[in-house]
């Protein structure tokens, strides 16, 4: 009799423990599983490693909040080193092995290029943090990107040239791989704001020294203003060489080097300097009823209070801007199925990212106009805001 | 002065500045080659370690010119552990072993200070200002003069100290010949070690001295080393003057070609000028011009 009852309760007791088992495994089954692939390490880790922290903790945030749709999300991460070769590999293990509802990834326009066939065929959403425009011209039906183009910058540098009565430009960029498609993109644009190209010269972005081809511009006749395409160290030698030449025309920068260490790296001679840049970049100085200041300054917060004071930069907000669009295509949606949330994110209208204003359509996957860049003058190390 | 005058010294003027710096880290090159046949790939590090240093000195709040001691003093000291540590260790190997190591060397000094002093750049303070000195219309600053006037210094003591002295001498006799020098009773150990602290010393104050106009990371090295050794081959491999002749001369053609041809091709052109010296005057233009004899 007690044998028996301790039977009985040992298979109550498996049976507890088997349902246990499987109501785990269910959620385990569960979760939207967002795949990316960024480059963490490597020379673009500036990009990867903002973002991946970004998606950690937001992702996070939004499991401690119920998930979304009420599913928890899991995020499958590979590390590219900026590789596009490794990228590729990664995209199909993300799509075949993995298989993900979405991939939110890809921090350089290389990484990103490299897997667009793979997702097109796959059929799966696809968000990139790359800059180029030629992901998402022509629209690929799967491909999507959050962060503004090369071509938005020279557009809103051109607007800010021709607003002070000016059109002569003269051009000097470096030869690395984001100077040399800004540059592309600026003689491009450059009719459509009636702007007239004078001199266009480059340095590479080593150089140590970029005093002949100013003095170049310099003398070249009718200059009214020149904008330097350019990252890393090169814009700030720019700077200090224009400075050290005595130029009285105004010196325009890129959203390339919109951080505070340009103007440290600058010194005096980034004064008057003036760039695109982010609205992030300017969170605290954005007007009170500015539409863009509660989201800039929400993400801000958030990640300097987890990363330390200083630490937030705007491709971490591209990665913030890919996430929350993704969740508010699936909340639409009511479903994390590709196809449904595909559309959702195609019919996405005046979604508020740290990069600007997005209304996509089936024929814009990027949604952004000029508006989204913030006319920056460097005064008194400082940033100002001009308009 | 007329326009295309002043043109000209404008580019001379910053010609001579990024030359000076090459001519540093050429030196550097001649010194170690001249003792040991090795070309040291690590000389870029040593001009990286030379800026680094003193911005992280610099932030932990130490003054301008003892944080340029300490940089210095620490980059030869790596200088120092590297022919110690890695090349004495093996001395009996081939060159081309030797020159592998120090490529190895410069890979991990590079590791090693993006891991413990980060990515970021950092700029370092002026000397003197950067306010710019007007010479016959064309500008200068005054780093540019710092560079100019430590170069100048740099190869006189170089100088007095080879032709002058007695180690000096050991080293020179080193470089003509190991053995016989060893039979004299040169510790020809004892000067592979010192022309390697030398040479780290040259690249830290090379370094240095750019790093106000620059800014410095810790890849820096890496072109600025290349550079180095592009004028040390120009001047020819292995000889002082040379490499300080090349330098100059790398510098000013940089600058030529980028103000009068195109800047398109500024890096091009100084390689194409290296090839064209390879072609038909294979030891450089200063370079011992020396037969094989079998």
């Amino acid at each position: 009799m007690v044998k028996r009852f301790t039977r009985a309760l040992m298979m109550v007791g498996a049976a507890c423990i088997a349902l246990g088992v499987t109501a785990q495994a269910r959620a385990q089954e569960d979760p939207i599983r967002i795949g990316s692939f960024l480059a963490v390490t490597g020379p673009a880790s500036f990009l990867g490693d903002p973002e991946l922290k970004t998606l950690e903790m937001y992702i996070h945030r939004i499991n401690g909040a119920g998930g979304l749709i009420g599913r928890p999300l899991e995020l499958i991460h590979y590390d590219t080193g900026a590789d596009a070769n490794k990228a590729r590999t990664f995209a199909k293990r993300l799509l075949e092995e993995d298989e993900v509802d979405v991939i939110l990834g890809g921090s350089t326009t290389g990484t990103t290029m490299a897997v667009i066939p793979l997702v097109e065929r796959a059929e799966v959403p696809f968000v990139s943090f790359a800059g180029g425009v030629v992901i998402i011209e022509p629209v690929k039906p799967w491909v999507f990107k959050t962060p503004h183009t090369d071509r938005m910058a020279c557009g809103k540098i051109f607007e800010d040239i021709r607003s002070r009565g000016l059109s002569r430009v003269a051009l000097i960029s470096g030869t690395g791989g984001f100077g040399k498609s800004m540059r592309e993109q600026c003689t491009q644009v450059a009719p459509a704001h009636d702007i007239e190209i004078v001199a266009d010269e480059t340095y590479a972005p080593s150089d140590t020294d970029m005093v002949a081809q100013l003095t170049k511009i310099k003398n070249t006749e009718g200059v009214e203003a020149v904008v330097n395409p350019g990252f890393g160290q090169g814009p700030a030698i720019v700077t200090k060489n224009f400075a050290q030449l005595g130029f009285e025309v105004p010196l325009y920068q890129s959203h390339g080097v919109a951080s505070k260490k340009f103007i440290e790296l600058a010194g005096d001679a980034a004064e008057g300097v003036r760039l695109p840049a982010s609205a992030l970049l300017v969170a605290e100085k954005l007007p009170m009823d500015d539409p863009q200041r509660p989201v800039v300054m929400g993400y801000k917060t958030t990640y300097e209070a987890e990363h330390g004071e200083g630490s937030v930069s705007t491709f971490g907000g591209h990665a913030y801007d890919g996430l929350m669009m993704y969740k508010q295509a699936v909340e639409a949606a009511g479903t994390a199925d590709p196809a449904a949330v595909r559309d959702a994110l195609e019919a996405i209208q005046g979604f508020m990212g740290t990069a600007g204003e997005v209304t996509m359509s089936a024929d814009d996957h990027l949604g952004l106009d000029l508006s989204a860049f913030r006319m920056l003058e460097i005064r008194e190390g400082d940033w100002v805001l001009v308009e | 002065m007329p326009p295309a005058l002043v043109e000209l010294l404008q580019f001379l003027f910053s010609g001579l500045t990024s030359g000076a710096i090459y001519a540093l880290v050429a030196l550097g090159f001649a010194l170690i080659y001249n003792a040991s046949h090795v070309i040291n790939f690590a000389q870029g590090e040593f001009v990286m370690l030379g800026g680094m240093v003193t911005w992280a000195l610099l932030s932990q709040g130490v003054g301008l010119p003892l944080a340029i001691l300490g940089a210095v003093a620490l980059t030869v000291l790596i200088g120092l552990a590297l022919e110690k540590l890695a090349i004495e260790r093996a001395r009996n190997a081939d060159v081309v072993t030797l020159i592998i190591i120090t490529v190895g060397a410069g890979i991990f000094l590079r590791g090693l200070t993006s891991v413990t002093l980060g990515k970021d750049l950092h700029a370092l303070p002026a000397f003197s200002g950067n306010d710019p000195i007007d010479i016959l219309g064309a500008t200068l600053i005054p780093q540019s003069l710092w560079i100019l006037g430590v170069t100048a210094a740099v190869m006189v003591a170089l100088h007095l100290f080879f032709n002058h002295t007695l180690l000096g001498k050991a080293i020179l006799a080193t470089s003509h010949n190991p053995l016989a020098a060893r039979l004299v009773g040169v510790n020809v150990n004892f000067v592979l070690l010192l022309s390697f602290g030398l040479s780290a010393l040259l690249g830290a104050v090379a370094g240095i001295l750019i790093a106000p106009i620059t800014a410095t990371h810790f890849e820096v090295g890496i072109m600025l080393g290349l550079k180095g050794f592009a004028a040390a081959i120009l001047g020819g491999l292995g000889s002082g003057p040379g490499a300080i002749v090349g330098g100059l001369l790398l510098g000013i053609i940089e600058s030529l070609g980028a103000g009068y041809i195109s800047s398109e091709y500024k890096d091009a052109m100084a390689f194409v000028v290296i090839l064209g010296v390879l072609f038909f005057m294979p030891s450089g233009l200063l370079g011992k011009r020396g037969t094989e004899r079998v």
